[in-house]
C-alpha cells in the first residue's frame, strides 16, 4: 500500500516535470494521479497553516502570559506600595520626613483606585508603658491617616486601629528590634482586585 | 518541764532582709528609698499544732509573716534531730502554754490553733501578760483547694487584726496578664495561678470590682471591655466599648461605674459607663490633641486620677468623677521629669502609686496626696504598673529584676520585697479588696 502510494507520487512528479508547458490538460487527463498529488499538497499546506496557527497561538498565549505576569507584578508592586510600613521615633507619633514619600505613593494609588480602602494599624515597641502604648499606637495610626487626608483621600476610606506593643514583628530587646516595631501597618480591606497604576 | 525545755528549742525564722532595697540616685526633688521602721514589730510565734492541722498552721504562719507587721518566731525540735514541723508534744498540749519560754525568745504573742467541729478554734496568747487575749471559732472549707485556703487566710487576717488592729491581706487575690495573654488569678501568697479568661482571646488591663465578685478586662481582638462574673455568671460588654479600642478599665468604689480609655479617631479619652444599668456612656475628657487614659477612682468615688499628654509627655492629672475641674496631680518639671504612667489611688486615699521613666527605665513612685511629695520606692531593674493591697502599705508590681517580667510585692513600711508566684511572664496586675466576706476594718 505504502509502496504503491510512493510510486504514484513518483509517477505524478515525473509527469509534472515531463509535461513542461502544458501540464494542465495532462493533469486533467490523468485525474486519479493528479488528485492524489493535489490532496497531498493541500494537506501539506493545511499542516503548515495549522503549524503557523499553533505557533501564533502559542506566541499570543506567551504574550498574554507575559502581559498577565507583568500586570500581576505591577499589581503586586502597587499592593506592596499600599502596604509599605512607616516608622516612628521613640514615644513619637509624627510622620518622619523620610516616610513622607511612602505615604505620598499610597495617596497617589488611592487616588487612582477609588474603591480601595485601608486599615492603618499603629504599633509600639515594648520599651514604653504597656497600656500607654495602645494610646501611642492609636496616635501613630491617626498621624498617617491625617497625612493621607491632607493629600485629598476621603477619610472614610481609612480605618484606624491600635495594636499597642502586642504585635511586634521583631522579637529582640535591642534598639534595632524596637525601631522595627515602632510602626504603622497598612492593611488593604477592600477594592484592590484590579489596581490601576497612577498616571 | 525541764524535759520540755531540753527538747524544744526556738529560733528566729530568717525572714527576708528588712533593708530598704533602694539606694541609687533618683531624679532631682524625688526622695529615693523607704523609711525603714525597725524594732517596733512584735514577736509572734504560731504554736505547735496537733496532727492534721499542719497545713492550717503553715498557711496562718505565712499569712502573718507576709503582713510584714510581726517578727515571726519559729519552733524546731532539736532533740529528735528532725524538725517537728511545729507539732506539739503531748506534754505541751496538756500543760498549756509555756509563756516563760516563749517570752525568753522575744515572743509577744502566741497563736494557738486547735481542732473544733467544722474548723478550728484559734487563741491569741499575750505572752507577756501570760493570758489569752482573743479566742474565736472559725469554720474552714473542706478539701485543700482554693476555698479551703481562702478560709484559712481569713483566720490569718483576723489574727493580724487582733494583734495590730488592722486586718491582714492574706484573703486577697491578684489578677495579671500572663504570657499567653489570658488573665490569671493568683492568691496573695502565690498559690494557685489560674487562667480565668477563655483561651485564644487575647486579654489586657484586668481590674477587680470592689466586691471581688467580678472583674473587667479588655478583649484585645475586639477592643471591647468585658465585665466577667467570677462565680460563673457570664460576661457582658461594657456600653461604649463596642467601637474603637478600650482599655485601662477601673471600677468606681460603689461598683456601679466603669471608667476606661477609649481610643478612636478623636484620639484617646476617658469615658465612664454605668455597668449596673448598662447605660449612660459619658465622655469625661476632650483631647483632640492629647491622650487621656488610665483612670483610677479615689476611694470616696468623687475624683478620678488619670494620665494625660496635654502638656507633652504623659503625666498624672485628676478631675471630678464627672470630668469637671481637671488639674495636675503629680508635680513635674517640664523637660526633666520622666513620663509618668499607670496611677492607682491607695485604698485609704492618702497616696497615689504610679510608675515613671527614670533614667531610661521605669520605677515605681508613690505620691502623698496631701503634701504632693513624691518618693521612688524601687530601683532594681524595670518596675511598673503598681497596684495597692487593701492594707495600703503593700504594692504589687511588675519587675524584670530576674530577667523576665514577673509579679513582685513590696512592703512600703519595711522595704521587704517578695516575688509573687512563678509565672514565666506577668503584666498589668490588679490587687483585689478583701475577698469572701473577709474581716472588716474596725
Amino acid at each position: 500500500m505504502r509502496v504503491s502510494h510512493i510510486l504514484t507520487v513518483a509517477i505524478a512528479g515525473a509527469l509534472v516535470v515531463a509535461c513542461g508547458k502544458k501540464p494542465e490538460p495532462e493533469v486533467s487527463a490523468t485525474p486519479a494521479v493528479d488528485s492524489a498529488a493535489m490532496m497531498r499538497a493541500r494537506q501539506d499546506s493545511i499542516d503548515a497553516a495549522n503549524r503557523r496557527r499553533a505557533e501564533e497561538e502559542a506566541r499570543q498565549r506567551a504574550e498574554q502570559e507575559r502581559l498577565a505576569r507583568e500586570a500581576a507584578e505591577r499589581m503586586a508592586a502597587l499592593r506592596s506600595d499600599l502596604e509599605a510600613k512607616i516608622h516612628f521615633d521613640y514615644d513619637q507619633a509624627k510622620v518622619q520626613q523620610g516616610d513622607q514619600q511612602i505615604l505620598d505613593r499610597k495617596a497617589a494609588i488611592l487616588q487612582a483606585n477609588s474603591s480601595v480602602t485601608l486599615r492603618i494599624e499603629g504599633n509600639a515597641d515594648a520599651r514604653g508603658s504597656d497600656e500607654y502604648n495602645l494610646a501611642l499606637g492609636n496616635r501613630r495610626a491617626l498621624a498617617a491617616k491625617q497625612y493621607l487626608v491632607n493629600k485629598g483621600i476621603d477619610g472614610s476610606r481609612l480605618e484606624t486601629l491600635s495594636n499597642g506593643e502586642e504585635k511586634p514583628i521583631a522579637q529582640g530587646t535591642d534598639e534595632g528590634a524596637y525601631a522595627q516595631n515602632r510602626r504603622d501597618d497598612f492593611v488593604i480591606t477592600a477594592g484592590a482586585d484590579n489596581l490601576v497604576a497612577p498616571q | 518541764m525541764t524535759r520540755l525545755l531540753a527538747t524544744l528549742t526556738l529560733c528566729v525564722v530568717v525572714a527576708a532582709p528588712l533593708a530598704a532595697q533602694d539606694t541609687t540616685q533618683g531624679e532631682k526633688g524625688v526622695r529615693v528609698g523607704i523609711d525603714v521602721n525597725r524594732g517596733v514589730r512584735p514577736g509572734v510565734i504560731v504554736l505547735p499544732v496537733a496532727s492534721g492541722l499542719d497545713s492550717v498552721r503553715a498557711i496562718v504562719q505565712r499569712d502573718l509573716d507576709y503582713s510584714d507587721r510581726f517578727e515571726m518566731i519559729g519552733a524546731t525540735d532539736i532533740a529528735s534531730g528532725t524538725p517537728t514541723g511545729g507539732r506539739a508534744t503531748e506534754g505541751e498540749l496538756q500543760s498549756g502554754i509555756n509563756y516563760g519560754l516563749y517570752r525568753s525568745f522575744g515572743a509577744s504573742y502566741g497563736v494557738q490553733i486547735v481542732s473544733a467541729p467544722g474548723g478550728v478554734t484559734v487563741r491569741l496568747h499575750d505572752i507577756r501578760a501570760g493570758k489569752v487575749r482573743n479566742q474565736q471559732n472559725f469554720v474552714l472549707a473542706s478539701g485543700e483547694g482554693e476555698a479551703f485556703r481562702m478560709s484559712v487566710h481569713q483566720v490569718g487576717d483576723e489574727v493580724t487584726r487582733w494583734i495590730s488592729g488592722t486586718p491582714g491581706i492574706a484573703a486577697t487575690q491578684v489578677l495579671f496578664v500572663g504570657g499567653d495573654k489570658r488573665i490569671y488569678r493568683i492568691d496573695s501568697d502565690g498559690w494557685g495561678a489560674t487562667p480565668i479568661t477563655p483561651a485564644g482571646e487575647p486579654a489586657f488591663s484586668p481590674a477587680w470590682s470592689p466586691d471581688g465578685r467580678r472583674f473587667a478586662y479588655t478583649r484585645l481582638d475586639r477592643g471591647e471591655i468585658i465585665v466577667r462574673d467570677l462565680g460563673g455568671g457570664g460576661a457582658v460588654t461594657v456600653p461604649g466599648t463596642e467601637s474603637g479600642v478600650n482599655y485601662t478599665a477601673a471600677f468606681s468604689p460603689d461598683g456601679r461605674h466603669v471608667a476606661f480609655a477609649h481610643s478612636d479617631e478623636q484620639g484617646t479619652n476617658i469615658v465612664s459607663a454605668d455597668v449596673a444599668a448598662r447605660c449612660c456612656v459619658q465622655r469625661l475628657t476632650v483631647g483632640r490633641f492629647a491622650d487621656n487614659l488610665s483612670p483610677t477612682y479615689s476611694p470616696d468615688g468623687r475624683r478620678i486620677a488619670f494620665v494625660s499628654t496635654r502638656a507633652g509627655p504623659p503625666q498624672v492629672y485628676f478631675m471630678d468623677a464627672d470630668g469637671a475641674d481637671q488639674q495636675l496631680l503629680v508635680p513635674f518639671d517640664y523637660g526633666t521629669t520622666g513620663a509618668s504612667y499607670s496611677p492607682e489611688w491607695a485604698p485609704d486615699g492618702t497616696s497615689v502609686a504610679f510608675h515613671r521613666d527614670v533614667g531610661g527605665t521605669f520605677q515605681v513612685l508613690v505620691m502623698d496626696v496631701a503634701s504632693r511629695r513624691v518618693r521612688q520606692v524601687t530601683s532594681s531593674g524595670r518596675n511598673e504598673d503598681p497596684t495597692w493591697a487593701p492594707d495600703g502599705r503593700h504594692l504589687a508590681f511588675i519587675s524584670d529584676r530576674t530577667g523576665r517580667r514577673q509579679l513582685w510585692v513590696l512592703d512600703l513600711e519595711t522595704g521587704r520585697v517578695r516575688q509573687l508566684g512563678t509565672s514565666s511572664v506577668a503584666r498589668i496586675p490588679s490587687w483585689s479588696r478583701r475577698l469572701g466576706g473577709a474581716v472588716s476594718n474596725p
